[in-house]
């Protein structure tokens, strides 16, 4: 499979479908209006194994505004609501 | 020369199967999960090397980085840099890694390694990793980490040989290897660097398989569907208290004729007198009547830690959080408000996972609002002895529904509460985030259940040995004395103290229509919910003489009307809460007040419902 997300264009993780795969691109956590400060929202975001490079994919959504939504980080699976993860940006 | 105790900690990420390898460790009696975070309490065990030496080991508390964003996470942070007060600086702290997840532990293991500890990694369940094709160079990532490595099945007999035989290679040339703390909390860039680094590892000493597992994947298309995940939540919990009710009912009655024969066998060998009636109607049918419910607290604990190792906790928090979120909770309130259902005592304390305080605080306010297996003695009583047993719609048992029912009452009101608490009290709220890790399915083991289920039957047979077996006494005393006047035709027990104290209290709960047979029980209630129902049948039998063989249930079911009995229902879905609870709430918010909201709001709660629940049953003609 060939890599083509440099040409995809970017977005953020909490705006995609279920079924969206690609490849995180950078972490921006002023964009998520989170309750949390930005270096503790990045900070727990890395934690959780949300770097730069990592593939992910939408596996699942929740029944109200589609939310929360199950990702797939590498080999792990994590369940974030959409407005947090509207701080990891994609492609 | 004896060698002094060697102390280790262990430490990992939630889901490595911490846990597990501490049980297999020390064989202590504790449970085994999957929820991230279940560890909150303080765990140590102890073992003995092959070669001799005396280990003391605690399971520390799950957590990502040594950042400590909860006081379980500040607990395993100060823990490992000697810091918590009052524990002796780990020896030696095993990281614990699951073998097929190592990415965010290494990083953590990177973070620890600053502490300057002497430290050994453990691939914990490397015969999953095995199985799904996932090989790890031990060797090479042990000489990339600099520090010993080694491999684990922790539920395997014999699996933990060689950590055991590690630890004491290790032990032997400690002294030489302390270094300092360089530790300090690490800042948004070291920890993506540090991430880098892990990735570096393993993508060197780690090969993945193309296949993910694909168990975990095909069951979470069906239990995290939108809508199809919500109907399979909401079928096991209604399977679950039909379960509590259908298959609990032949060991219960097994049971009742057991305690009914002791008691008629004491009743015919001792002389009738103050001891006769002691023994019989103080403590057969009262401790009795309590052990009669081992039964269904044994079943709702099988499916809660069935649960809990099968690792759908957390699939249910997913599914629950914005349905949650609605009425103001945090999708992980889920696992603590569902733990209530058994006890409110470990739901409160598994709050500790939720590390918003506000949240924290909501989730406590509303535990004792779950129906407790407490709440179960009393309302199979009710319902047993009011609500016939036959079947609606040709399959589901009308008591089972009932059941149902107010199991559904104590939810919508726990939900009603933390509503109002958000919109009154909480009101500059900000929503806290949920990230949470879903570990992958995996068989729960037999032997981990068994320990599970051995450890809450025993704490309720201890309860139902000494509180409320105290209480029991102290009921029979109150209605046993003082004794009638010679030549009384009234029942004894209408001379004694308990109606002195129940006719006072009468008044008061007349409106509710609650007798003072019931107000006599209501205040033993307060200590252990259970205790109700043996006060029941202790001021019944006592006022019924020789009826103390015929079933509580059977006695109710002559002396009070049915609005009556529904407005007992009624109370008990609030029923202010046994002093335990009342206890933890104290620790866990460290505030009397807290205490004192929650006891006044229950009681008001309850005797509304009460209100209502009696004068609509007697407007409808059940008076």
């Amino acid at each position: 499979m060939t890599d083509t997300n440099d040409t995809r264009p970017h977005m953020p993780l909490g705006l995609a479908q279920r079924g969206y795969t690609g490849v995180i691109q950078q972490l921006s956590a002023r964009q998520a209006g989170s309750a949390l400060s930005d270096i503790e929202l990045e900070s727990r975001l890395i934690e959780l194994g949300f770097v730069e490079g990592a593939r992910v994919e939408v596996l699942h959504e929740g029944l109200v505004g589609r939310d929360p939504i199950a990702v797939r980080v590498d080999s792990i699976t994590i369940a974030v609501r959409r407005r947090e993860a509207m701080a990891i940006i994609v492609a | 020369m004896e060698l002094p105790l060697l102390h280790l900690a262990l430490v990992g990420t939630p889901n490595s199967g911490k846990t597990s390898l501490f049980n297999a460790l020390t064989g202590s009696r504790q449970k085994v999960a999957n929820y991230p975070g279940v560890t909150v309490e303080r765990k140590e065990g102890f073992f003995v090397t092959p070669l001799g030496r005396q280990v003391s080991v605690v399971d520390l508390p799950g957590t990502y980085s040594l950042r400590g964003r909860s006081p379980d996470e500040e607990i395993t942070r100060d823990f490992v840099l000697g810091k918590a007060s009052g524990e002796a600086v780990p020896d030696l702290v095993l990281c614990v890694a699951d073998s097929t997840n190592l990415r965010l532990t290494i990083r953590l293991l990177l973070e620890l390694k600053r502490t300057g500890r002497p430290m050994v990694l453990v691939l914990n369940m490397f015969d999953i990793a095995a199985r799904r094709g996932i090989t790890v160079d031990v060797e090479r990532l042990a000489k990339e980490l600099g520090l010993p490595v080694v491999t684990s099945i922790a539920v395997r007999k014999g699996g933990t040989a060689d950590l055991l035989r590690l630890t004491d290679e290790v032990s032997a040339k400690l002294a030489a290897e302390a270094e300092a703390n360089s530790w300090r909390a690490l800042s948004v860039a070291e920890l993506r660097a540090t991430q880098r680094e892990a990735d570096r590892i393993i993508a060197d000493c780690v090969s993945l398989p193309s296949r993910p597992d694909t168990w975990t994947a095909r069951i979470d298309a069906v239990v995290l569907h939108p809508v199809g995940g919500l109907v399979v939540l909401a079928l096991i919990l209604f399977v679950m208290f039909q379960a509590v009710f259908a298959w609990a009912q032949p060991l219960m009655e097994l049971l009742n004729s057991g305690f009914d024969a002791l008691g008629e066998f004491v009743h015919a060998t001792l002389p009738a007198g103050l001891l006769q009636s002691f023994l019989q109607n103080g403590v057969i049918s009262g401790v009795g009547s309590v052990i009669v419910f081992l039964p269904q607290i044994i079943i709702i604990f099988l499916f809660i830690l069935l649960l809990e190792d099968f690792g759908y906790m957390a699939r249910a928090a997913f599914l629950m959080d914005r349905i949650m979120g609605g009425a103001g909770l945090h999708g992980r309130a889920f696992i603590p408000l569902l733990s209530s259902f058994a006890c409110a005592i470990p739901g409160i304390m598994a709050t500790r996972v939720i590390d918003n305080k506000r949240d924290r605080l909501t989730t406590i306010l509303i535990a004792p609002l779950m129906t407790c297996s407490a709440r179960i003695p009393v309302y199979t009583l009710i319902i047993s002895a009011f609500i016939p047993a036959k079947d609606v719609w040709g399959f589901i048992n009308l008591q089972g529904l009932v059941m149902f029912g107010l199991y559904a009452a104590g939810i919508i009101s726990a939900l009603a509460v933390s509503f109002l608490i958000k919109f009154f009290m909480l009101r500059d709220y900000a929503p806290a985030p949920f990230m949470l890790e879903l570990p992958d399915y995996k068989m729960p083991r037999l032997k981990s259940i068994v320990i599970g289920i051995y450890t809450r039957a025993k704490m309720f047979l201890v309860r139902a040995g000494t509180t409320i077996f105290s209480m029991m006494v102290l009921i029979w005393f109150l209605a046993s004395f003082p004794q009638p006047p010679a030549g009384a035709t009234e029942p004894a027990i209408d001379f004694s103290l308990a109606a002195i104290i129940g006719k006072a209290l009468e008044p008061l709960l007349a409106p509710v229509g609650f007798n003072w047979q019931i107000a006599v029980a209501l205040i033993p209630g307060m200590a252990a919910r259970e205790v109700a129902v043996a006060a029941l049948g202790t001021v019944y039998a006592i006022e019924g003489g020789k009826e103390a063989a015929e079933q509580i249930g059977q006695v109710l079911a002559t002396k009070w009307s049915l609005a009556t009995a529904l407005s007992m229902l009624a109370w008990y879905i609030f029923a202010p809460q046994c002093a335990s609870t009342l206890a933890v709430i104290r620790r866990e918010t460290g505030s009397w007040t807290w205490m004192a909201v929650t006891f006044t709001y229950m009681l008001v709660l309850a005797y509304a419902a009460s209100l209502v629940t009696y004068n609509v049953a007697v407007a409808l003609g059940a008076g």
